[in-house]
């Protein structure tokens, strides 16, 4: 497939990116530079300067709702990606209206509750749909520990271990390799298995 | 009997144990699990109630923050 092909696939599809932080923010942006149709993001938050360590913004956004603040981006790399940005707290009761339409789901939470409640409510309520989650990425270094592992429906980014603490921060290459990984793993499920690739 | 536990096969002496005697079993001791049986998502509180038996997909995920 060439690029104008994988484009014409692409642009009749819409993911959904749960969270607008290091993993949403970088994934979502990759989706957009390979042309997804339609992008509907959803964080709570704002940007903080702590935050540019790893998320993909610019210090004259801090103060901004990061879901607006991230379309803005998007819109500057790829006007003809739809973006549908959510500045709310995603939870059991909004969930499933916010991201019924999307092809695939990636989730894009730091803590652990939230990972929790995400992977449960899309098991529930879309059983079908394929989930992409991010567990570990803390520190730096230790490429060969980063895989996807398959789980049906439910894929695992990340290298299974590595938990952020206080001497252990998230940085912005490990967090950016695993944002990647989850945007790969959507073209992989949009686009099918890569026939062309040698592995 | 014989499950795939995270897409491997496992073989256990008894033909009908719970989550929580299998997560004993293979040590996972983490304290934020998830847990899918069959694709189904089970709640904390059913592991001790929720029985694995013969040829079951299991699914235990231990989660880190991060993101």
């Amino acid at each position: 497939m060439n690029f104008e092909d994988i484009k014409k696939i692409l642009k009749t599809k819409t993911v959904g990116i749960a969270g607008c932080g290091g993993l949403g923010s970088n994934c979502a942006v990759a989706l957009a530079r390979t042309g997804i149709g339609k992008l509907i993001i959803a964080d709570f938050d704002k940007i903080e300067e702590s935050n540019l360590n790893r998320q993909y913004y610019f210090y004259d956004q801090i103060g901004q709702a990061k879901a607006s603040a991230l379309k803005t981006i998007i819109q500057r790399i790829n006007p003809e990606t739809i973006v549908e940005s959510h500045t709310i707290l995603l939870e059991p009761a909004n969930i499933p209206s916010i991201f019924k339409d999307c092809d695939v789901i990636v989730e894009a939470f730091d803590r652990t509750e939230m990972k929790e409640m995400i992977m449960k409510v899309i098991s529930n309520n879309f059983p079908e749909k394929h989930l992409i989650m991010g567990i570990g990425m803390a520190g730096w270094g230790a490429n060969n520990l980063f895989t996807d592992k398959e789980f049906g429906n439910l894929i695992i980014c990340g290298d299974g271990v590595n938990e952020i603490r206080e001497d252990n921060p998230p940085l912005a290459p490990r967090v950016g390799i695993v944002a990647n990984m989850q945007a790969n793993v959507v073209l992989e499920i949009l686009l099918g298995k890569n026939m062309n690739q040698i592995g | 009997m014989k499950i795939t536990l995270n897409n491997r096969e496992e073989i256990f002496t008894s033909d009908k144990l719970t989550i929580a005697e299998i997560m004993d079993l293979k040590k996972f001791t983490f304290s934020k699990i998830i847990v899918k049986l069959n694709d189904i998502f089970i709640e904390k509180e059913d592991y001790d109630k929720t029985f694995v038996k013969e040829s079951d997909n299991l699914i235990i995920l231990h989660l880190l923050a991060g993101g």
